[in-house]
């Protein structure tokens, strides 16, 4: 599944958001379109009022005073209705909203106050916030059909302040029925002035996934990178319950948070009472993750035990689990009923044992990047 | 620009230890428990209390970083999440909020039967001077309505209730009425043997929503024994009772509790048979109180403690059985025993609880308009000990009857935090205070400890479950695991890996 391109930009200085039309519409409508063609010259079409113009061949200047992109290097992927954004830089062509995906999202910012040894999307130090907000605002009013599910990722959004109630108080406006769920590492919500104007924006269907990765302060504090960050969670998930928040509970799976998994179970049991979610997920080989190999890899296969013992703990407590990016081979048999396919449509691919596998359908299979390093029992599992 | 990563060693240990409160019991020669202020325990082999409390544990030991992780001591970095423990602390001891749920209406003494362990002294069936008035109905209603606590039940007893059915219409009305001005929730439950059971009362029940409660003590020799009537015949009109009212108000609608007598001690496994024959799916597995005719007729009804410890483990143990061949049975008091020892909430169950339960969470109300904190004081009082009696409805406001000398003396008996022998026992989180029981058997509301039936009931039964949770198979663990979530064997397991 692809969702970038790229090619060259002519006549815009600031990004431009558009939803995707092949065809050429009624001029009235072109405000918030985006005209998606094969080339300019065969019938040169009226390019008035569009948003933009992308095109695949090539365009010389003056063709049009319309923000255009062209010499773009596919545009199969672009169908009506995809709200792009384009770029006047590097003439990248971005998907940022799919409607017939259940996948969609928006990402917040790059930038992290956490620094996780397996970030599988490494912050970067730069003040997006700005330019993101806006664009992000923009994408809520082009979104259509509006989407049943979305979710607000980055980086950490909390960092966006301000910027992030504008962001919950439009889709609190404009999509009010659509399930938003967002990843923060909830360190921000420890204050709680930012916790009840976030709660004041009053979003009708808003949950949350934080992480937490150990019961002892010192190992979560040092996965994440960060002093105090265990605390500042901890009070947060409170701060959050306090004001009626539903939040996931996210444990990535690698050497330095399996050590203390069952612990970390039981305290999820006894001190976050309101905890009704736990997600345990496979850990992903990118970003950050394969530079610290060292420390965190243990093939999933020696974890599993630890993983039974700890969903068994949860699963008495009434807490539903759910398990992530674990292929089935791998886990064990008495886990399976927990296992979830939400690896993304357009990561998600198997690999060539994957073939003749008589689980392969309920199966997750892998990031792509994921088959550089894999669990020694991967196997076929035959058709009993 | 990438980023660096900072090493553990950046990540500080703390150079000493501070211990929060938690306390321990030895519990075999190799192993002990420990267990804090909220219940929360850990089994450790034995010698553990005495290392930690020495301060010869290392930041570095995984036993540290338990310990730390389930509040038994904090170091220099813990201090923002003793909040934590706050809150950890405020939820288990959420059942005080709202003060008295538990209203005990006593609407006349009459009663046909004459049971041997009955807690009152009885009256003739005609005998109308021991049935409440509609005056003294009134003000009681007035007091009970008066409780903060927005969820209410109204437990209607006797004697026989059903034998003062107009009392019962009367009392239900006004109830309602005041509860639906106030906007509180009422549950109404009449306690009864059943056997005045007619269609009319039942019609009555149904359109009222009232449940019914009944005692079914086991299989008819030992109930009838149990339970005399001059026909002989109370267990063949508590099994019609329970069908006539199960098929009028629903199957969930009526209850039964058992007493242990004497004759019941021998009989465990028949008497939890006769709960399955009945289609019941809890069993309280409950000793006598030591209180009314019980103690009289203690050549009928008296044994030791621990010749009921052993009846509780025997009934328990078929109990087991029965759900692991699929028929789902609740023992009521190790249910809320086992919630006190896996859950972070109380409980509501008011013999159980510190500060105790009477007149915090339960008043009675005698048919004369005496308030009594427990319908164990109320049985006292029959015998001539009036030294629960808070006051009358008749002449005392609630603040009054609250602050009366009755109830401060109480209360100050009542916290297990403050009481010798209870003060440093490990299960101090799971038990309860219970000045009424201590001073009808020792004369004394504060008590001793060790020949206190109270005591060794709780030690053992609380020994017994640590030996279930910590021992037992996988069957054990599942059952106990689908009794505190209200579920069956099966709909446990099947939440469970398999």
């Amino acid at each position: 599944m692809r969702l970038h391109t790229a090619g060259k930009a002519l006549n815009f200085r600031k990004p431009v958001l558009g939803r995707v039309v092949v065809e050429p519409i009624p001029r009235g409508m072109r405000k918030d379109a985006i005209l998606v063609l094969s080339s300019l010259t065969e019938s040169a079409p009226d390019l008035d009022g569009y948003a933009a113009i992308v095109v695949s061949g090539k365009v010389g200047d003056g063709a049009t005073s319309r923000p255009l992109v062209h010499s773009v290097r596919e545009t199969d992927h672009l169908r009506p209705g995809y709200v792009i954004v384009i770029e006047p830089l590097n003439g990248f062509v971005r998907t940022l909203y799919r409607p017939d995906s259940p996948h969609n999202t928006l990402f917040a910012t790059e930038r992290c106050n956490s620094n996780c040894l397996m970030c599988s999307q490494p912050p970067v130090d730069k003040d997006d916030v700005a330019a993101l907000t806006e664009r992000n605002l923009r994408l809520i009013e082009l979104m259509s059909p509006l989407p049943e599910y979305l979710c607000i990722t980055g980086g950490e959004p909390t960092l966006l302040g301000d910027h992030l109630l504008d962001i919950l108080k439009k889709l609190r406006d404009i999509t009010p029925s659509t399930d938003v769920h967002m990843l923060t590492n909830g360190r921000r919500f420890a204050w709680s002035d930012f916790t009840s104007e976030f709660a004041a924006v009053g979003h009708p269907r808003l949950s949350l996934g934080i992480p937490l990765y150990s019961d002892d302060s010192r190992i979560h504090d040092y996965i994440v990178q960060a002093r105090d960050a265990f605390d500042q969670t901890i009070l947060g998930l409170h701060q959050l319950a306090r004001h009626g928040f539903e939040t996931e509970i996210r444990i990535v799976l690698h050497a330095l948070s399996v050590k203390r998994l069952h612990h970390l179970s039981e305290y999820i049991c006894r001190n976050l009472t309101f905890i009704h979610h736990v997600a345990f997920m496979g850990m992903e080989h990118i970003g950050y993750a394969p530079r610290n190999m060292n420390e965190l890899w243990i093939d999933p296969v020696d974890y599993q035990e630890e993983l039974e013992r700890s969903v068994r703990i949860l699963a008495r407590f009434g807490i539903d689990v759910r398990i992530y990016n674990l292929q089935l081979c791998v886990l064990r048999q008495s886990l399976w009923q927990y296992s979830k396919q939400a690896i993304s449509d357009w990561k998600n691919i198997y690999v060539e044992v994957c073939d003749g596998c008589a689980v392969r359908e309920k199966c997750g299979g892998f990031f792509h990047w994921d088959t550089k390093l894999q669990s020694r029992a991967l196997h076929r599992i035959p058709p009993c | 620009m990438a980023r660096s990563f900072l090493p553990i060693s950046d990540f500080g240990l703390s150079k000493s230890y501070r211990l929060l409160p938690f306390r321990f019991r030895r519990l075999t020669n190799e192993e002990e428990i420990l267990v804090n202020e909220c219940g929360e325990f850990l089994a450790v082999p034995a010698g553990t209390a005495a290392r930690v409390i020495r301060k010869q544990l290392s930041p570095n030991d995984s036993l540290y970083a338990t310990l730390k992780a389930k509040h038994f001591l904090y170091d220099d970095y813990s201090s923002p999440l003793l909040d934590v423990l706050a809150a950890k602390y405020r939820t288990k001891f959420d059942f005080i909020h709202g003060s008295t749920k538990l209203h005990i209406f006593v609407v006349t003494l009459r009663c046909d039967h004459s049971c041997h362990y009955c807690q009152v002294s009885r009256q003739t069936v005609t005998k109308g001077e021991f049935d409440m008035s509609r005056e003294v109905a009134s003000a009681a209603v007035d007091r009970m309505l008066e409780s903060p606590s927005p969820h209410i039940t109204l437990e209607l007893q006797g004697g026989e209730p059903l034998l003062a059915f107009d009392t019962i219409k009367y009392i239900v009305s006004i109830a309602k009425s005041g509860a639906a001005q106030r906007s509180k929730e009422l549950d109404i439950v009449i306690t009864s043997n059943l056997a005045f059971l007619t269609d009319e009362i039942l019609e009555y029940c149904r359109s009222e929503s009232i449940k019914l409660s009944t005692s079914l003590d086991g299989p008819d020799f030992i109930h009838n024994s149990n339970r005399p009537r001059p026909e002989g015949n109370s267990y063949q009109l508590a099994i019609e009772g329970i069908k006539r009212a199960r098929r009028a108000l629903g199957f969930s609608q009526v209850a039964a509790l058992m007493t242990t007598t004497q004759l019941s001690l021998q009989h465990p496994m028949e008497i939890v048979d006769e709960y399955v024959r009945q289609s019941f799916h809890t069993i309280f597995l409950r000793p006598i109180s030591p209180y009314g005719f019980a103690l009289k007729s203690a050549h009928k009804t008296g044994y030791e403690m621990q010749a009921f410890l052993d009846f509780y483990r025997a009934g328990l143990s078929h109990i087991f059985e029965l759900n692991r061949k699929g028929y789902n049975l609740v023992e009521i008091y190790t249910k809320i025993l086992l919630q006190k020892i896996l859950m972070p909430e109380g409980t509501g169950y008011v013999d159980l609880q510190s500060p105790c339960g009477a007149g915090l969470n339960v008043l009675v109300y005698n048919y004369d308009g005496d308030v009594y904190a427990t319908d164990e004081s109320r049985m006292l009082a029959e015998m001539h000990d009036h030294t629960f009696k808070l006051g009358n409805v008749l002449t005392h406001t609630r603040a009054q009857l609250f602050t009366s000398p009755a109830f401060v003396a109480l209360i100050q008996a009542g916290c297990n935090q403050s009481l010798p022998g209870c003060s440093d026992c490990a299960y101090q989180p799971y038990c309860g205070a219970d000045p009424v029981y201590h001073h009808a058997t020792q004369g004394d509301m504060y008590g001793h400890r060790a020949w206190s039936g109270f005591c060794t009931r709780n030690m053992s039964t609380i020994d017994h479950i640590f030996s279930l949770l910590l021992k037992g198979d996988d069957d054990i663990q599942d059952i106990l695991w689908a009794w505190v979530n209200d579920c069956n064997l099966t709909e446990m397991r099947a939440g469970l890996p398999q």
